[in-house]
Order: C-alpha cells, then sequence, then structure tokens
C-alpha cells in the first residue's frame, strides 16, 4: 500500500508551484491517446462508462483534480480500476485529472 | 479467377458506394462465397473493413457503426451477415456481399458483446447499462426478449455471454457473482436456470466447442468456474482456486478475453489474471498441468485451429509483441514484435494464418501460421477485433 500522506504531500506543493495546473495546459496528444485508448479499454473510447464508470466531465463535475489523480496512481483496491503509479508519474496524472474534468462533450 | 475475383471486387466497390444512398435495396450480389470473407473493425472512426483472406486485401470499408470500443461480431448460419455489436449498444448487421448496413440498432446504452443462437435465428447482447440481456430476431432485429439482470445489488453488468447448443444463452453478471442460462428451446418467454455464487467479479466467460463447457474466469478471487452443460442438473465447479498462490496480484491494465481461450488438444490454455503466466488445464480433470511465464498480462491466448500452437498477446505496456507457445511442451517457440498495440488475432478457417491488429501502427499484419513469416500487411485506421465468417460454423464463437 503507497504512502497516501507522502502523494498528497507531494499533490500540494506541485499545486502551491502551479505545476499541476500548468502541466493540464500544455497538449499532450500522447496522453491523451493514453486516455482515450488505454483508459476506454474499461472506461469506454468515449469515456462514458464500460466495466469502469463515466469519466465524462459532466458526471465528474465538482470532484477535485488531486482526488482524481491520486485514484490514476493508486487505482481503487479491490475493484477492476488498477494503479497506474507504475506506468505514470504525478505530473502526467495531474494532467489526465485536469483533462477529464475540462474535456468538452463529444 | 483472378478476372473473376477482379470484377467481384469491383462490383462490391461500385455496390458500396452504390447501396450508400440506397440503403437495404442494393442489387443482388455477384456469384461468390462467403467463406474465406471477414471483417476488420475500425474502433476510432465506426467504421470496418470487409476483408478477403484468400487474396489478403480489402474489398470495401463500411462507416456509420457508432462507438466500436470493444467492438465484436458474430455471423448468420450462412456466412453473409455480420452482426457487429458495439459500445453504444448498437448492433449493426452488415451485408458483406453488397456491403452495406442491412439494418441498424440502438438497443441499449452500454453493451459488450453478443452471441447468435444455434440456429441462427437469435442474436442476443450483452449490456452494461441497464445490465440485463437482450435478444433478437436475426432477420429482422425486432426485439424478442429481454432479460433484466436484477440481483439483490439492482441490476448487475452482464458479461461473457456465450451461445449454448439447443437454442440456449449462458452468461454471467458480473456485480451479483452468478451464471445463468436462459433456453428459447419453446417459444415464448424463455426459461432461465440461476446459479448463484459462481464467484466474485465473473470478467468473461468461453463454452468450448463442443458446447458441453461454459467457463467463468474472476477477476474478484483467483481461479475460475466450469457448469458441464451436459448434464442435467448442472453443478458449478471452481477450479484453479488459489492459482495466484497468495502472490500479490501485478496490476491488470486490461482484462483478459476468454472467447479467444484457447483449447489445445487436451488441454484448455488460459491467460492468468494479475500474472504474467499462461495456465494450461486438463479439459477432463480441470487439474492445472503446466504454466508458461509469458511477456506480459495476456489478453488473448488464442490456438490455432487444431491447436497445434497458441497465440499469446498482452495488454498495456507489453502489447507491441507476440509470443507463439508449443502446445506440447507449452514452450514459447516464437516472440513476434508486430508494433505497437497488437489488440487481436484471429486464423484463417484452418490456420494457415493469422492475422493481427496493430492499432498504433494502423495496419493489420498478416502471418504465416507455420512459419511465422509475414506474408502481407493491410492498411485500417486504429484496427481491433477481426471476425471471419468461419465463426458462424463454430458454438461459443
Ligand atoms: C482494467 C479496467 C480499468 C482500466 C484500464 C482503467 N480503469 Fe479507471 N476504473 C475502473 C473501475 C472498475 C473503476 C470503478 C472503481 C470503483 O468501483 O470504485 C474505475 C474508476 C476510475 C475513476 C474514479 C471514478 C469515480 O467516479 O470515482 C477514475 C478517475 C478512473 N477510473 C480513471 C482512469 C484512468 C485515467 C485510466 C487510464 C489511465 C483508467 N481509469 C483505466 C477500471 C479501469
Amino acid at each position: 500500500m503507497p504512502d497516501r500522506r507522502h502523494i498528497w504531500g507531494w499533490v500540494s506543493v506541485m499545486t502551491a508551484m502551479g505545476i499541476g495546473s500548468a502541466a493540464a495546459q500544455s497538449p499532450s496528444p500522447d496522453l491523451e491517446r493514453l486516455v482515450r485508448q488505454d483508459c476506454g479499454s474499461c472506461h469506454g473510447l468515449t469515456l462514458k462508462g464500460g466495466l469502469g464508470p463515466d469519466l465524462r466531465a459532466e458526471r465528474l463535475s465538482g470532484r477535485q483534480p488531486e482526488e482524481l489523480a491520486q485514484i490514476i496512481l493508486d487505482g481503487v483496491p479491490g475493484t477492476a480500476m488498477p494503479p497506474w503509479r507504475p506506468l505514470l508519474s504525478q505530473s502526467e496524472a495531474d494532467w489526465i485529472a485536469n483533462y477529464l474534468l475540462s474535456r468538452a462533450p463529444e | 479467377m483472378r478476372a473473376l475475383s477482379f470484377i467481384t471486387a469491383a462490383y462490391l466497390a461500385v455496390a458500396a458506394c452504390v447501396s450508400g444512398m440506397v440503403s437495404a435495396h442494393a442489387e443482388p450480389p455477384a456469384m461468390r462465397g462467403t467463406g474465406d470473407l471477414g471483417i476488420v473493425i475500425e474502433r476510432a472512426s465506426g467504421s470496418l473493413l470487409i476483408v478477403d483472406t484468400t487474396e489478403r486485401r480489402t474489398l470495401s470499408r463500411l462507416e456509420g457503426l457508432g462507438d466500436l470500443s470493444h467492438a465484436s461480431s458474430v455471423f448468420s448460419r450462412d456466412g453473409r451477415f455480420a452482426f457487429v455489436f458495439g459500445r453504444d449498444g448498437g448492433i449493426t448487421k452488415v451485408d458483406l456481399l453488397t456491403a452495406t448496413i442491412a439494418k441498424r440498432i440502438i438497443q441499449a446504452g452500454n453493451s459488450i458483446g453478443g452471441a447468435i443462437s444455434d440456429d441462427g435465428t437469435l442474436v442476443a447482447v450483452a449490456n452494461y447499462e441497464p445490465g440485463g440481456v437482450k435478444v433478437f430476431d436475426s432477420e429482422t432485429l425486432d426485439e424478442i426478449s429481454s432479460i433484466p439482470a436484477t440481483w439483490r445489488g439492482g441490476q448487475s453488468k452482464v458479461i461473457g455471454l456465450e451461445d449454448a447448443p439447443g437454442r440456449r444463452f449462458v452468461f454471467s453478471l458480473w456485480d451479483a457473482g452468478e451464471t445463468w442460462i436462459a433456453d428459447f428451446t419453446k417459444s415464448g418467454p424463455p426459461d432461465v436456470t440461476k446459479f448463484k455464487g459462481i464467484g466474485s467479479q465473473p470478467y468473461d466467460a468461453l463454452v468450448t466447442g463442443d458446447g458441453r463447457y461454459y467457463v467463468a474466469g474472476l477477476f474478484g478471487e483467483d481461479g475460475l468456474t466450469v457448469l458441464d452443460l451436459w448434464q442435467s442438473q448442472p453443478q458449478p465447479r471452481r477450479f484453479l482456486q488459489g492459482y495466484g498462490r497468495g502472490e500479490t496480484a501485478l496490476p491488470v491494465y486490461k482484462m483478459p478475453h476468454l472467447e479467444g481461450w484457447a483449447v489445445a488438444g487436451e488441454r484448455l490454455v488460459l491467460p492468468a489474471v494479475g500474472r504474467h503466466e499462461v495456465l494450461w488445464v486438463d479439459i477432463r480433470s480441470f487439474e492445472e498441468v503446466r504454466r508458461t511465464k509469458v511477456h506480459g498480462q495476456p489478453v488473448f491466448a488464442v490456438a490455432r485451429p487444431g491447436g497445434r500452437n497458441v497465440w499469446v498477446n498482452f495488454a498495456h505496456p507489453h502489447n507491441d509483441v507476440v509470443q507463439v507457445l508449443d502446445s506440447l511442451d507449452g514452450r514459447i517457440v516464437a516472440e513476434l514484435k508486430p508494433g505497437p498495440a497488437v489488440l487481436h488475432m484471429e486464423f484463417t478457417p484452418r490456420g494457415h494464418e493469422v492475422w493481427v491488429s496493430v492499432r498504433d501502427s494502423n495496419v493489420v499484419q498478416i502471418y504465416d501460421a507455420r512459419t511465422f513469416e509475414k506474408k502481407a500487411e493491410i492498411p485500417a485506421l486504429d484496427p481491433s477485433g477481426i471476425f471471419f465468417t468461419s465463426r458462424a460454423h463454430q458454438t461459443g464463437l
């Protein structure tokens, strides 16, 4: 089990430094593709849900990007949502969280 | 021979354009069989290719099939029509000869796959949202029956929908951990038999080619459950229990698929969940025979028809490789690098060649199944599932 306090520490430092949001703004075609294709294999190519829940912005509205980034990195133990920490960095997870929250409807 | 197929192809190309306008009222097709035809799903663009496996080429591209992520297909008994099940709940009946959409319906919000009954008259589809199974007339796609997957927790997502001999469909409830058999032998509403407690989070299933065993893979625990459909009163039986040996499971970035689960001779060949292993099980005793350590989390383990080898592809981030196993001793006899994101493999009917979709290279590669030599490449947009008409004549496909 990863140390959650450590992760939260990082998130707040990064947020304070504006790193999370800067990362979120820079376009990242590779990450966008990863979200559509590889998250899409469980959440649907348009992210409207599959084995995993709907991840469209309307449904996630009101959620904090830090919380979503943490879910992405740690997964949801006991469910099919895997931890992406072995494959994604904190700033990539932040970018994805912000991307999910701000994606225009398709 | 060549000239004839050229004419056929030219006809099909024209038919594709014309029928775009007149849709279902296409001209009668030029004479040709469909035994060597198939489709390639282009998942991101909602289109598919109709392909000829003899000539190793595309006959036409068909658009307008909706969200095709995780799309799969079954075929009519005459091998002329493909029923394509999309993520968006769409069922599209595609005429392979005229290269047209014969009929298309949206039957639910979110679906995961389908099956066709042994007599070819019923097409069933498994839904996530709202969870259940719907059954349609294969001729008209009119709804015949709707079976909500109701359990005490509400409505469950349904997975692992398979056909079984005698106008039956077997499927499992992800949330409820149940397997249901819907028997359509009589007209009117089906007889539904429910098996509770088959295990935690069944995620996919298969029916063996002889129609005898329904095998459900479990995500929520280490093991699988088998139902012997030859018994008048089948009893669910757990096997490979604790195959993870208590070790922490590795993250699974893509669910393995079971329809591709292979029977190679006396063995059932299964992808492990959360382990980079392929498991070999005796098909009668359901005891583990051996395991093969492989390159990543296996997604499909597909036997070449006849069972001589098993081809395995992998989940992200190991999905650029395909390994070929020898069914005699389980050893890896070849490792191919088709390129980024190998999503699916489909054998020609007698298994002389295998088609491999390589999503991020936008190609389908065709290999000699014996020498592993690459024979051809066909361009395709984000190709995923490949389905050949020979599935029409196989139980469980
Ligand atoms: C193997 C299947 C699978 C894959 C791949 C997957 N997820 Fe998930 N995801 C799930 C499941 C199942 C849940 C629901 C967990 C639960 O029950 O709480 C989930 C939940 C989530 C949630 C929480 C949603 C909520 O409403 O609380 C987020 C955010 C999420 N996933 C993001 C992602 C991202 C981003 C990716 C790709 C980097 C991804 N997932 C890949 C299966 C998957």
